[in-house]
């Protein structure tokens, strides 16, 4: 069971949130994305062995996203902050 | 030496002191025509098709650790082709086939056991989907049929048929071609046909780095040392991503814990292997008398081998809903294997971006009924340098192209 420290709410069990996938930046502008950037952006991922940079919903909670380094290998959450610069 | 029932009698009166070893352990040679990453039965089928059908006999299959100890061992054993798309049937289907010889072929006992898959619809709007599998599947020339309540409570009597049921059972599907086959056995069968044709099978030796001259792999480093070829194969289910970064490129693909869990042994009472769409739990029951389920995936990225508490509480309570009767029994074991699953849900074949690399990748939940497949297209993708006509459309372009297969969307459950 993950124990993850909502930025929002603190820490809370593993079944309250969703993985929401690696952040990715899109990429513009859009008339001049390729199809080989375009499906990059969609579909390609590191998926690393180890430290992960990942976004996380407290879906069952506030609701809110946050972005949390976990280990992949070990399960350890490594830290959990503020999307951006959200206060 | 070739098995059969006068060698197990020869070698039962001498105490069984004489078999031979079934396959080398040679060294790592620092040339090759083919090298294969990954000794799973995807890896070692491929080695021996790479030999059989191809006559490349200088071939070696590098395993990190021991043969058939990753995923090949950790799966619930299932075998099917009950899938949606031509696409999946022409090359799920083409695995079952050649499953249903490949004792013969390889001398070697697997052990196929095609007691049917069941699977079990609890709504109206579950049934219709069924309908709608089930004709797409019947026009693929799959075996499949349609079962209202009554046929299903003939054939799985034991199953929750209750009134006030939290999942009634309205009906099903079968597709009595499908089963279970000994995933041990699949693994050692191939090892043992590919070393009798020549391969090396080298284990507990780590790919740690790929050597690249003008956009071609021509070698890698190992913990044994380096190692050129001509043409190489990635079949390293759980690991293809982090392998291919290594060569370079990224895979879109995303690697999962899948959890598989047992039951004690006890007495024959499920003879087919049954599976609720409510709550995505399958069970079959093993030689041993052991129950095998699982259901979904931890839904994080994960190389832990073992899954979380919540996922196995979910499984375990699937299964019990179903199957009240079990509720008495304890569980043996529980473990995770490391599943590399594609957005659509189908596996990634062939050439890969990157010259002499070619990939056996993307199998997902569902690479054991695959693994003759598994092997006889990376085989073919090897030697030819490109797809045959079955692995083509699960060329990695299609996450450019946009024609995906999308058995996701199309099997209506994960497998």
């Amino acid at each position: 069971m993950l124990l993850i420290p909502c930025p929002w709410c603190g820490p809370r069990d593993e079944p309250e949130f969703s993985f929401g996938g690696e952040p990715v930046a899109r990429p513009v502008p859009a008339e001049r994305v390729s199809d080989a950037e375009w499906a990059d952006y969609l579909y390609f991922r590191d998926n690393d062995k180890g430290p992960h940079t990942e976004i996380w919903c407290h879906s069952g909670g506030c609701g809110q996203w946050f972005v949390m380094e976990r280990d992949t290998l070990t399960h350890a959450v490594l830290s959990a902050r503020k999307p951006g610069g959200a206060a | 030496m070739r098995y059969s029932s006068l060698s197990l009698l020869r070698q039962g009166l001498a105490g069984h002191e004489g078999w031979p070893q079934a396959w080398r352990s040679p060294d790592l040679k620092p040339s090759y025509d083919a090298v294969v990453i990954g000794g799973g039965g995807h890896g070692l089928a491929c080695a021996y098709y790479l030999a059989k059908v191809h006559g490349i006999r200088r071939v070696a299959v590098l395993e990190r650790g021991w043969i058939g100890g990753g995923n090949t061992g950790r799966n619930t054993t299932i075998v099917r082709s009950n899938y949606f798309f031509p696409e999946s049937v022409a090359l799920f289907d083409f695995a079952l086939r050649q499953y249903e010889q490949l004792s013969e072929e390889l001398n070697y006992n697997i052990m196929l056991s095609q007691r049917g898959i069941m699977n079990i619809g609890h709504s109206d709007h579950q049934m219709e989907m069924m309908a709608r599998n089930v004709n797409a599947m019947l026009v693929n020339g799959i075996d499949v049929e349609l079962l209202d309540a009554q046929q299903v409570r003939s054939e799985l009597p034991m199953a929750n048929f209750s009134p006030d049921a939290r999942y009634p059972i309205m009906g099903g599907f079968t597709q009595r071609r499908g089963g279970v086959a000994r995933h041990d056995a699949v693994a050692w069968g191939y090892a043992r046909a590919a070393d009798a044709l020549g391969v090396d099978i080298v284990q507990n030796c780590e790919v740690r780095d790929f050597r690249i001259e003008g956009g071609r792999v021509v070698g890698l480093e190992t913990s044994l040392g380096p190692v050129s070829a001509g043409a190489f194969g990635l079949s390293a289910s759980g690991h293809n991503g982090v392998l291919a970064k290594k060569a370079g490129f990224r895979l879109p693909l995303t690697s999962y814990a899948l959890q598989a869990m047992v039951s004690e042994p006890i007495k024959p009472v499920l003879d087919t292997v049954a599976m609720s769409w409510a709550t995505g739990m399958y069970v079959s029951q093993s030689d041993k008398g052991e129950l095998v389920f699982g259901a979904g995936l931890d839904l994080y990225p994960s190389y832990a081998q073992r899954g979380n508490l919540p996922v196995t509480q979910g499984v375990v309570a699937g299964m019990l809903e179903i199957f009240p009767l079990f509720r008495g029994l304890r569980m043996l074991r529980q473990w995770a294997g490391i599943v590399d699953v594609p957005w659509d849900y189908s596996p990634i074949l062939g050439p890969s971006p990157v010259g002499n690399l070619h990939l056996n990748t993307g199998w997902g939940t569902g690479g054991f009924k695959a693994t003759p497949a598994g092997g006889y297209f990376l085989a073919h993708s090897m030697a030819t340098g490109g797809h045959h006509p079955i692995s083509a459309p699960f060329d990695i372009s299609r996450f450019h192209t946009g024609a995906f297969i999308d058995e996701a969307a199309g099997a209506g459950i994960s497998h």
